[in-house]
């Protein structure tokens, strides 16, 4: 059944990657100027500007030149940045480590921190670490990652001098874009994990559980958590993704030299083939992440069969 | 019949003071009503509030400390901070306003028809949501902006239109769930016509998620339209936006601290009091409803 349902997904995402292909592809067609014109540079005469469009395939029907850059991209062919000349998925190549690491660390301390936070507001419902820690998540909730990136910075950099304030060279560097990046993330999760712990609490089996005498450390650990944790990996999961648009404004923050950083810089200076590579990039790993997340789900809970 | 038209006024009439009475008797929801009341306050009377223009330069008091005339101090143009974030909130306002009509008047009639007629307009409709929700978070809209071009108006449009899956997501399954309700097979079966039933009782019932979460929106509205401006794509200088003051004062951090500290402490309490208010709105409303 999973197996069927794994396939399934894969054949929806189909014309979910075409639309995004689209998207991309018309991209460059309805942005302001001509390619060509702007390519060619200032100075450029006519024919030199006819050479480009010819060179760039921009003379030929709408309808062929989506073919043929869908051709390139199956290919994985991205074209190259016009801001450097060099092949658009090097660029890339260069600058994805650097954030996966950076999401990475914050996931984990954000799910960590989230599930944990999550779990004693829950079971201590109504309590003072309850009502705070909400408060405290409801602030995480509403706060802009760029100010928190910047009043962390403010205080550990530039008051107290303890960590470095930007770049990538040491594993100090990661500590305060991590921390900013993660916040939002362990807001959304604690308040995912109380909830979904106070509505797991109330059901029969651990009235059972707790019928038959076990102790409330059991019934928590073993009954409850278990299956409090099961939407909350389907947020964890999803948080990942969002993630990433938040490493845009904690990369910019934090000069970290990361895919974010460069979509932000390729949009600023008008280098579609990076833009277009790394939007690409973007929602294929978003879809992934999203079918990993519903497929770990029905792992989980045995109830759940996709059909 | 004048007697039913007054009953059901009456009706709407007390449901709305009881929601009322039940936001306010929570106090973290009165706390979200009292900050969006003064933020709308600011937006709306600006050039009454604002102790100096906003515009008005002044390069030898440039990055000036906290003073009597200028509470907040002023920028790295010599600006009164404290004018530009009230004339801010004004810009923050419209922004907000413009991006949750924009999610809604698109986001609800896709939710609607696509849940109403099903098969293959569902199909089509919910392909086309899956395609906008494969960019997460601001990403849609940094993309949507590199599409457009830089801009306030672009800006609005590129968060509007990132918001739409939620709300056609959210009225899809609202509609979903009272479809094939029996007073719908009635309206019906008394011919009522396809635009009648969804006017008059689908949208209707799937309002009260609706208003929540347009509440919610206007929190992440702000806050987006913010991180566009700190990474200047959004409003041109000099208007005084919270995000592109924010990003003009961090340069100077290490002498400055107040430049971009206040607007951020602004956008924050902003899209706190709208958090609060939604989560407030959401229990009065409907305390079952899962958002």
């Amino acid at each position: 059944m999973t197996g069927q349902y794994i396939i399934r997904r894969l054949l929806i995402m189909i014309p979910v990657l075409l639309g995004v292909s689209l998207i991309i592809f018309t991209m460059v067609r309805v942005i302001p100027g001509d390619p060509a014109i702007i390519l060619a540079g200032p100075h450029a005469n006519k024919e030199q500007v006819d050479q480009i469009r010819t060179q760039l395939g921009l003379d030929r029907h709408p309808v062929v030149q989506y073919f043929s850059f869908l051709g390139d991209l199956v290919q994985g062919d991205l074209g190259r940045s016009t801001r450097t000349g060099l092949p658009v998925t090097r660029e890339i190549m260069a600058r994805l480590p650097n954030t996966v690491v950076l999401a990475l660390t914050a996931i984990i301390l954000a799910s960590f921190l989230g599930v944990l936070t999550g779990i004693i507001a829950g079971v201590k419902q109504n309590s003072i670490f309850d009502h705070l820690s909400m408060m405290i998540a409801l602030f995480g909730l509403s706060m802009p990652v760029f100010w928190l990136g910047l009043m962390l910075m403010l205080l550990f950099s530039i008051q107290l001098g303890w960590l470095p304030s930007v770049g990538a060279e040491s594993w100090k560097h990661l500590i305060l874009p991590a921390i900013t990046l993660g916040a939002n993330s362990t807001a959304i999760i604690a308040r995912m994990t109380r909830s979904s712990m106070l509505e797991v609490i109330r059901v029969d089996y651990i009235r059972t559980a707790r019928a038959k005498g076990l102790t409330e450390k059991m019934v928590i650990w073993r009954h409850a958590l278990k299956n409090a944790l099961i939407p909350v990996v389907t947020v964890i999961g999803l948080q990942t993704g969002t993630l990433l648009g938040g490493a845009v404004l904690t990369e910019i923050v934090f000069a970290w030299p990361g895919i974010g950083r460069l979509l932000v810089e390729a949009i600023l200076s008008r280098d579609y083939p990076v833009v277009q590579g790394l939007v690409l990039l973007v929602a294929i790993i978003f879809i992934f992440i999203n079918l990993f997340v519903d497929i770990l789900y029905s792992y989980l809970d045995p109830r759940i069969r996709y059909t | 019949m004048e007697a039913i038209a007054v009953q059901t006024e009456n009706k709407q009439y007390s449901q709305v003071r009881e929601v009322f009475r039940r936001l306010i008797k929570r106090r973290t929801a009165m706390m979200g009503l009292i900050i969006v009341g003064l933020f709308l306050l600011a937006g709306l009377f600006a050039p009454l509030l604002a102790p100096n223009d906003p515009l008005e330069h002044s390069l030898q008091d440039m990055l000036a400390k906290p003073s009597v005339d200028y509470p907040l101090g002023r920028d790295e143009l010599g600006r009164c901070i404290l004018s530009r974030i009230i004339y801010g909130a004004r810009i923050s306002l419209v922004i907000g306003l413009m991006v949750v009509s924009i999610g809604i008047f698109i986001g609800v009639p896709l939710g609607v028809i696509s849940a109403y007629y099903g098969g293959k307009t569902d199909f089509i409709i919910q392909r086309f949501i899956d395609t906008l929700l494969t960019f997460p978070g601001i990403l849609l809209a940094l993309i949507l902006i590199a599409m457009l071009g830089v801009g306030l108006q672009n800006v609005m449009i590129a968060v509007g239109i990132s918001t739409i899956p939620i709300y056609a997501r959210l009225s899809r399954s609202s509609v979903l769930a009272i479809k094939n309700r029996q007073y719908i097979e009635a309206a019906k079966s008394i011919g009522a016509s396809d635009s009648r039933i969804i006017l008059q009782h689908l949208v209707p019932n799937s309002l009260s998620p609706i208003i929540v979460q347009s509440t919610l929106h206007m929190a992440t509205a702000i806050l987006w339209a913010a991180g566009l401006g700190f990474l200047g794509l959004g409003v041109s200088p000099p208007t005084p936006e919270w995000g592109a003051m924010l990003n003009g004062g961090r340069l100077y951090m290490r002498v400055a601290y107040h430049v971009a500290t206040f607007p951020g402490m602004m956008i924050f309490v902003t899209v706190l009091g709208f958090n609060l208010l939604g989560d407030g709105l959401r229990d009065a409303l409907d305390p079952r409803m899962k958002i």
